[in-house]
C-alpha cells in the first residue's frame, strides 16, 4: 500500500448468518441435533465487493439510504466486524467515533469516566493527564468533574462525552458515524464547528450519513451505496446528486400521493376535528409533483355548511414538512389584517383557492386546511395530513427553503 | 520493523485498557456500602469466625490435623478465588457486550481484567491469613514462597476456562446455570471443608482421583507449604512425585484449548451478542 493512502478497503464483503430460531439454549442443539430439514439460518448480505482507497487528509463521505450497509461497513473498517471476504488496511492509528461516551459509568465521577474513556480509545493515563485541562475547559464542566455522572445532566454527559472525544483524538484517522451529529442545535454546531477544524487540519475522515447537505459541506469525495454495493463514487455533489435520485422512481411513494389526492378531492371524513357546522371537501393541489420549473403551487378546497349553521368565517392552511415540522401557513385574517369579512350558510358553498411560490427543497409535503369561526376565534374544522405533495429540487438546500433569490453584482 | 510497531501498540492498547479496567472495577465494587473497602477484609474475617466456630468446635473434623482452621481458610479462600475468576469471566464477555459493539478492542482484555480483579481479592485475603497464622502460631518458613507457582498455576487453569467459558456464554445462555452446578459439585468434589485423610480411609481410588483435579492438587501443595506438613498432597497420595504433572498437563491442555477457541470465536463477539 502506497505511503499517502490512509484507509484501503479492497473487495470487501459481509454476510449476516440471520438464525430463524436462535439455537442459544443448549437444548435446542441436543433436542434436535440431525434435523437437517430445518433450515437454521438465512444468509443476509450485508455488503458486496466493496473497494476504495482513501488518500490522507481526505474527507470521505459513505452515503447510503437506512438499511443499505454503511454502518456496516463502518463496523468493518474500525475493526468491530471481521469482512467474510476482502480486506481492509489502515495507515496509521485509527479512532471511531460511533458514539458517544462509549463505556461512560454513571457511578462513577466524571473525571474518572475521562480516563476510563481515554483508556478505551487507547490513550495512557499519563496521556489523558496531558490534556485533561483542555477537556474540562472544552466541556464547561469543571466545577462538576469529582461528581459522579449520575448526578449529570444529559446534557452534561454529552458534552463531557464529546469534549473527550474530540481534545483525544488527535489521531490520523477518524471514522464519524452520522449518529454524532444528532442532539440540541447548540451541540450540532459545536459538531460542524469540529469537523470544520478536522478539515483545517487536513485529517482523514470517514463521515458516514445520509445528510447530504453535510455532506456536501464537508466531504471531499464520497462512495454511494445501494443495496449493499457501491453505486456511485465521486466528489461530494455528484454523490449527493446520485443519492437524490434514488428517491426519484419510488414508485409506491407516488401511488400514495396520488390515492391520497383522489380522497382528498372526494372529501375524506379521517383526520378532522373542531367543534363542527362547516365541511371542507374537495380539497386539490395543483399537481402531485412539483420541479423546480414549476414556480407556483395552487391549492383549493371547498367550505360547506350543515343545514341552519351561519358564521363568518377564517379558513386557511399549514404546510408541513415530512417531519412534521411547520413551513409556513396563513389563513384570511393574515392575509387582509382582519379586514376580510367572509360569511357561510347552508344555502351556499364557498370556494376558496390559494396560490403560493415554490420555494421548498426536495422532499415530501402535506398539507392541513383549516377553517376558524371569525366570531369567537374556535376552530371549526381542522383536517390533520389531509392532502401531500412532493417537490423534486436538485438545487436543494440545507434552510427550511430555498426561495428565488435575485442577484446582481454593480462595480 | 513495521509488525514490531504494530504488535507493540497492539499491547499498549491491551495494557492500558486492562489496567484502567481493573481501577474501574475496583472502585465500583463497593460503592453505595457504608464500610467500602472494609468488606475485602471482613468478608474472609467472617467466613474464618463461621468456618472455625463450625469445623473446629462442633464438628470436630479435622482434630488430627493441626492449626485446621487456617488449613481450612487457605482452602476456602483458593477456592474462592477459583470460582471468581471463572464466574468473572463467563459474563465479562456478555456483560461488556455495548463496549464490544461499539469498539474494536482486544476481546480478551475484558476476560483477564475479570481474573485481575479476583487477584486483588485474593491477595488481601492472603494477608488476612497471614494474620491467622500468627494468631494461631503457624511458623513461617520460606517454604511458603511456593505459594507463587501455585498462584500462577491457579491463575492460569481458572482463566483458561474464563476464556472458555465466556466465548461458550455468548452463545449458549445456558452456561452460566450449567457452570454454578459445575462449581458447586466441584466444591464437594474438592478436599475443601475435610481433610483428603477421610476420603482415602474410605477409598483410596477416589482420592487418587480426586487429587488428579488440579484445583485439588494446588490446594494440598499449598497447604502443605504453608501450613502443615501433615497435608497430604499428589506426591504422597500416589507415592510418586512426578505425578505431579499430571494435574500440571491438564491445567496446559486447557489453557491451549482457551486460548485457541477464544481467539477463534472472539472475532465473531460483536455480531453474536
Amino acid at each position: 500500500m502506497s505511503n499517502n493512502i490512509a484507509i484501503s478497503v479492497q473487495n470487501v464483503s459481509k454476510n449476516f448468518r440471520l438464525p430463524h430460531e436462535k439455537a442459544d439454549s443448549i437444548k435446542s442443539v441436543f433436542v434436535n441435533p440431525f434435523n437437517k430439514s430445518r433450515k437454521k439460518f438465512e444468509v443476509q448480505h450485508a455488503l458486496r465487493d466493496i473497494s476504495f482507497d482513501i488518500p490522507k487528509g481526505e474527507f470521505f463521505g459513505i452515503v447510503g439510504r437506512n438499511g443499505s450497509g454503511k454502518s456496516t461497513l463502518l463496523k468493518i473498517i474500525a475493526g468491530i466486524y471481521q469482512p467474510n471476504k476482502g480486506k481492509v488496511t489502515v495507515n496509521g492509528r485509527l479512532v471511531p467515533f460511533i458514539e458517544l461516551g462509549v463505556g461512560f459509568n454513571p457511578e462513577l465521577t466524571g473525571r474518572e469516566n475521562v480516563y476510563l474513556n481515554g483508556a478505551l480509545m487507547g490513550f495512557s493515563e499519563k496521556e489523558v493527564d496531558t490534556k485533561y485541562k483542555a477537556i474540562v475547559d472544552f466541556a464547561e464542566l469543571e466545577r462538576f468533574m469529582d461528581q459522579k455522572l449520575k448526578n449529570y445532566s444529559s446534557g452534561m454527559q454529552v458534552r463531557l462525552a464529546f469534549s473527550v472525544a474530540t481534545v483525544l483524538a488527535e489521531s490520523d484517522v477518524l471514522l464519524i458515524d452520522e449518529v454524532l451529529a444528532v442532539g440540541d442545535a447548540d451541540f450540532q454546531r459545536k459538531c460542524f464547528e469540529y469537523f470544520k477544524q478536522l478539515k483545517k487540519d487536513k485529517k482523514t475522515v470517514i463521515f458516514v450519513s445520509h445528510d447530504m447537505s453535510a455532506v456536501r459541506e464537508y466531504c471531499d469525495r464520497a462512495v454511494l451505496i445501494n443495496e449493499n454495493k457501491i453505486i456511485f463514487s465521486g466528489t461530494s455533489d455528484e454523490v449527493a446528486k446520485e443519492y437524490t435520485k434514488l428517491f426519484l422512481p419510488d414508485i409506491h411513494e407516488a401511488q400514495e400521493i396520488e390515492e391520497m389526492q383522489k380522497s382528498a378531492k372526494k372529501g375524506a371524513t379521517g383526520g378532522k376535528w373542531g367543534a363542527g357546522g362547516i365541511d371542507i371537501a374537495e380539497l386539490s393541489v395543483s399537481k402531485k409533483m412539483f420541479k423546480n420549473t414549476d414556480k407556483d403551487i395552487a391549492l383549493s378546497y371547498t367550505i360547506k355548511a350543515s343545514v341552519g349553521f351561519a358564521d363568518e368565517i377564517v379558513p386557511g392552511f399549514t404546510i408541513k414538512d415530512a417531519k412534521g415540522d411547520p413551513i409556513f401557513g396563513t389563513n384570511t385574517d393574515i392575509l387582509f389584517s382582519k379586514n376580510k369579512k367572509i360569511t357561510i350558510s347552508s344555502d351556499k358553498d364557498i370556494t376558496t383557492t390559494w396560490s403560493f411560490p415554490n420555494i421548498f427543497n426536495e422532499g415530501k409535503y402535506t398539507i392541513e386546511p383549516a377553517v376558524l369561526s371569525g366570531s369567537n376565534g374556535v376552530t371549526l374544522q381542522w383536517w390533520d395530513e389531509a392532502i401531500t405533495f412532493r417537490v423534486i429540487n436538485e438545487q436543494s438546500t440545507p434552510y427550511p427553503v430555498t426561495p428565488d433569490i435575485a442577484f446582481a453584482i454593480t462595480e | 520493523m513495521n509488525l514490531i510497531a504494530k504488535t507493540r501498540s497492539k499491547y499498549r492498547y491491551s495494557l492500558i485498557l486492562l489496567r484502567q479496567l481493573v481501577i474501574t472495577d475496583f472502585k465500583l465494587r463497593y460503592k453505595g456500602s457504608a464500610l467500602g473497602y472494609v468488606w475485602t477484609l471482613l468478608r474472609p474475617l467472617a467466613l474464618f469466625a463461621v468456618l472455625y466456630v463450625v469445623f473446629v468446635y462442633f464438628l470436630r473434623i479435622g482434630a488430627d490435623v493441626p492449626h485446621f482452621a487456617v488449613y481450612l481458610l487457605l482452602g476456602v479462600v483458593l477456592w474462592n478465588y477459583f470460582t471468581e475468576v471463572t464466574n468473572n469471566g463467563l459474563s465479562s464477555i456478555v456483560g461488556k457486550g455495548d463496549l464490544l459493539r461499539k469498539l474494536a478492542f482486544p476481546r480478551y482484555v475484558v476476560v483477564v481484567a475479570g481474573s485481575f480483579s479476583a487477584l486483588i481479592n485474593l491477595l488481601i485475603n492472603l494477608v488476612v491469613i497471614a494474620l491467622f497464622m500468627v494468631i494461631n502460631g503457624v511458623p513461617f518458613t520460606f517454604e511458603i514462597l511456593w505459594l507463587i507457582p501455585l498462584i500462577i498455576e491457579l491463575f492460569v487453569f481458572a482463566l483458561a476456562l474464563a476464556f472458555i467459558l465466556s466465548a461458550l456464554y455468548v452463545k449458549f445462555r445456558d452456561i452460566n446455570y450449567i457452570w454454578e452446578l459445575v462449581l458447586q459439585a466441584g466444591f464437594y468434589a474438592t478436599p475443601i471443608l475435610y481433610p483428603i485423610s477421610m476420603v482415602i480411609a474410605m477409598s483410596p481410588l477416589a482420592a487418587q482421583i480426586m487429587i488428579l483435579n488440579p484445583v485439588a492438587q494446588i490446594l494440598q501443595d499449598a497447604r502443605y507449604f504453608v501450613v502443615t506438613k501433615e497435608s497430604l498432597t499428589i506426591t504422597t497420595i500416589y507415592d510418586n512425585i512426578w505425578m505431579h504433572l499430571v494435574p500440571i498437563a491438564i491445567v496446559i491442555v486447557f489453557a491451549v484449548i482457551g486460548v485457541l477457541y477464544f481467539k477463534k470465536k472472539s472475532p465473531g463477539f460483536a455480531e453474536e451478542i
